[in-house]
């Protein structure tokens, strides 16, 4: 008989945990870290400078105050997704979850007029550090966001199957996903204040 | 295959021989397998290649030292004309070899060996856990690492040749250096993405896999230091990661975050250069590069310990005490980075804070050795080949550790830190520290793993003449260095005239080297040999206590390792009870 791996669906008793979920947030500790390391760097970069341009100069704050919009609302999109399927109804979570992969598309779009205005102003990563640093931050950020999308497109789309064989274990991965996409939102709450408004 | 030895559990046959004899295609058992056996090997062969790779490289170095400008044989040909025109190595040539032999060693070589080989084979075992909690994340952490490795050796045939600055990569050298520096940085990306999975896994197999029993203070010691170590891969890779990215976007989209104003290479003030900050990426880098180090060390301090307490057949002597030292040494080394940068100017009151955490970092290093050393009292100790890799190891580590004392306090560290006094100290550490308690660690395990012993005496022969020849090559390297022989120099030294006294030495250390070259032909003799010829194995040759030995076949099942769930008793190391019929009581065994 072969050996099953035990609680990938069950959480342990004395951790209470299930396997996925302690994976998913050591995971977004290691994100912290890596967003960590890039955020001091920003710091030192700005303090130690001899010369800092206005940041307000350079960016759009209301393109990104409405990115800021859309990515809250996908974020309440991803927990009534998971909260439709607590509650057993698969088309509100159809539904929902399709609504939070189309606020992921928007916010790409709304990402690339940002980037295209900026290129037509000829602000390049080589302008200055200030502009360097803010195409690192955001474009890793925007990675993040198509690898969230991708984990969210699976789960609407071909891997919503799993509802019908392995339910738990579904609501499971949609949680999974959704405590990762909440940490997308949350590095961009983040980013937002440092990157656009101080 | 299909009998478990142990009395406690005869075998469970229900539906098992579908299963086991299900033929698996060569591709999905050997190259893409989930299996955490087949994966901790593939990390074990892949990583011993690019041991002896670097130690090739090193090889190569080394005659250099010993005879700068003189054309090396039989290989020199080899290398190009770029490299090496007539077989003389050019200094260009030299910085690749040294920053790639520090890049393969630790990045290839020591840490996939000590954790993706023996974590990945050994700690599914131990716990009683069918695989690891996430396989096919396992297997993605191999082949990153794979890819990665691939990319690193792909680089030597870049124009310009691999990275050339240091295995540290310090900027702005590393900023305006040949293409080989970018290769690098997306080796290092995949070596990370490697690293990530791999922590992540060795996390949750170890929280949450345990088998039933097998409390927190129960736990093997060798479990404990894989955990603590996947802790520090977790938390401080991703800065590293963070400064290639830097430096990537330096090198490839022309940012200036490392490049300060006013930078003249060669005469010529650098374009446009201005800005940036070189001390950032020397913070980003030590802070992963000092827990790596504690990267490089805890799983040997794990798989000495457990090799002691099998071989003493006597507990280890302070569990509870090496334990808690190993947690605050993992706490410890997230906060000590910047020893590694007293030279830099950064200020004297960073200095004063940096040196005292080491000191104090210095106090769990101390009690885990002392701990392994006191577990020796007493102990009637069976001297065979892991047991005297092991035993060897402690002095060894000890030197390295000690030696580091100096290097930890900023004033007596700036004369010694730019020598070759900095490469014996933590050569020590690594070499006959990490790669002896390695080697202790595929002695114990080939019969788990194969089904058969190693050959004793190919493996003292390993033994005897590693531990002296490792001494010459590294023992000289001290006094170079109090006499203030640079590292780094391409001619070792030789036109310096305070190095002219000490300059014999560097002959007598690439004899070492190479001496320690020929006796790791036994090893390999050895290691290929026993797969057909050692004498077969029982499933607990060593008569131990814990579940790897007392719970499994030799090799385990394909399939989860048990045939069921092992139920744990007892704490790791109950050897020599009074009263009790054997010397070792498995930790599965009832209590009466």
């Amino acid at each position: 008989m072969d050996m099953e791996i035990p609680y990938t669906v069950e959480p342990r008793p004395d951790t209470g945990l299930t396997n996925p979920k302690l994976g998913i947030w050591l995971f977004l500790a290691s994100e912290v870290m890596l967003f960590g390391g890039l955020f001091s760097s920003y710091v030192l970069l700005r303090s130690g400078a001899d010369y800092w341009p206005n940041q307000a100069d350079i960016v759009n704050i209301p393109l990104a105050t409405l990115n800021t919009a859309v990515l809250i609302s996908s974020s309440v999109t991803m927990v009534m997704a998971w909260a439709s399927l607590k509650m057993n109804d698969f088309a509100k979570y159809k539904l929902y979850m399709g609504l939070t992969f189309l606020a992921g598309v928007g916010f790409l779009v709304i990402k690339t007029i940002e980037y295209n205005e900026k290129f037509s102003h000829d602000f390049y990563p080589s302008t200055n550090n200030f502009i360097g640093i803010y195409f690192l931050l955001t474009g890793l950020h925007a990675i993040h966001v198509i690898g969230g999308m991708v984990v969210n497109g699976f789960l609407w789309g071909p891997g919503a199957k799993m509802w019908k064989t392995a339910p738990e274990q579904f609501v499971n991965r949609v949680e999974v996903a959704g405590l990762y996409w909440h940490f997308v939102d949350l590095v961009w709450i983040f980013l937002f204040p440092v990157l656009y408004l101080l | 295959m299909d009998h478990v030895s142990t009395a406690e559990h005869p075998a469970v046959h229900d539906g098992s021989h579908e299963h086991a004899h299900h033929e698996q295609s060569f591709l999905r058992k050997w190259v893409f397998s989930v299996d955490h056996k087949i994966i901790g090997i593939q990390y074990t062969v892949t990583s011993l290649l690019f041991l002896l790779l670097g130690f090739t490289l090193m090889m190569i170095m080394r005659w250099q030292l010993a005879h700068p400008g003189v054309p090396v044989p039989l290989i020199g040909g080899l290398m190009g004309i770029a490299n090496a025109p007539g077989g003389i190595i050019l200094p260009e040539f030299y910085n690749q070899l040294g920053a790639m032999h520090g890049t393969i060693m630790v990045f290839l070589g020591v840490v996939p060996l000590a954790v993706g080989g023996f974590g990945n084979y050994v700690t599914p075992l131990m716990i009683g856990a069918p695989d690891m909690a996430f396989p096919r994340l396992n297997m993605a952490s191999y082949w990153s690492y794979f890819i990665g490795g691939v990319i690193m050796l792909a680089s030597f045939l870049v124009p310009g040749g691999a990275a050339n600055s240091g295995w540290t990569s310090y900027v702005p050298l590393a900023n305006i250096a040949t293409m080989g520096q970018t290769v690098w940085l997306c080796g290092m990306l995949f070596l990370i993405f490697s690293s990530l999975f791999g922590a992540v896994n060795f996390i949750v197999t170890i929280v949450q896999l345990r088998a039933p029993g097998l409390t927190w203070s129960r736990l093997p010691f060798f479990v404990w230091t894989q955990l603590v170590t996947s802790f520090l891969l977790l938390l401080a890779f991703p800065p590293l990661q963070a400064a290639a990215m830097l430096q990537f976007m330096d090198r490839v989209f022309g940012t200036n975050f490392f490049m300060p104003s006013g930078l003249v290479v060669s005469g010529q003030i650098v374009e446009g250069a201005g800005g940036g900050n070189p001390l950032l990426w020397q913070h980003l880098f030590w802070f992963l590069a000092h827990p790596e180090v504690y990267v490089l060390i805890l799983p040997a301090l794990g798989i000495v310990a457990e090799i002691l307490a099998n071989n003493t057949r006597k507990p280890l002597w302070g569990y509870r005490l090496m334990v808690g030292s190993l947690i605050f040494l993992g706490f410890m080394s997230f906060v000590v980075w910047a020893h590694h940068m007293f030279m830099t100017g950064m200020g004297t009151s960073i200095s004063a804070f940096f040196q005292t955490t080491t000191m104090i970092i210095s106090v769990p290093s101390v009690v885990i050795l002392s701990a392994l050393f006191l577990s020796l009292h007493g102990g009637s100790i069976r001297f065979n080949t892991p047991m005297l890799f092991a035993l060897a190891f402690l002095p060894m580590f000890g030197i390295g550790g000690l030696t580091g004392l100096p290097l930890g306090l900023s004033a007596a560290d700036i004369p010694l830190h730019d020598t070759y006094y900095v490469i014996g100290h933590f050569h020590y550490v690594v070499a006959p520290g990490t790669i002896f308690a390695l080697f202790a660690g595929i002695y114990y395990w080939y019969p788990k793993a194969t089904g058969r012993m190693m050959n004793e005496v190919l493996g003292k022969i390993h033994f005897v003449g590693s531990f002296i020849a490792i001494n010459v090559v590294f023992m000289p390297m001290f006094i170079q260095g109090l006499a203030g022989v640079n590292r780094r120099l391409w001619d070792g030294g030789a036109e310096y005239a305070h190095a002219q006294d000490v300059l014999h030495w560097n002959l007598t250390m690439s004899q070492g080297a190479w001496a320690l070259g020929f006796f790791q032909i036994f090893f390999i003799i050895n290691f290929f040999l026993s797969m057909k010829t050692g004498k077969k194995v029982d499933s607990n040759p060593w008569q131990a206590t814990t579940i790897d030995w007392t719970d499994t076949t030799s090799p385990p099942l394909a399939h989860g390792n048990f045939t069921k769930v092992p139920v744990v008793y007892r704490d790791a190391y109950q050897y020599s009870v009074p009263g009790a019929k054997a010397d070792f009581i498995p930790q599965t065994a009832e209590e009466e």
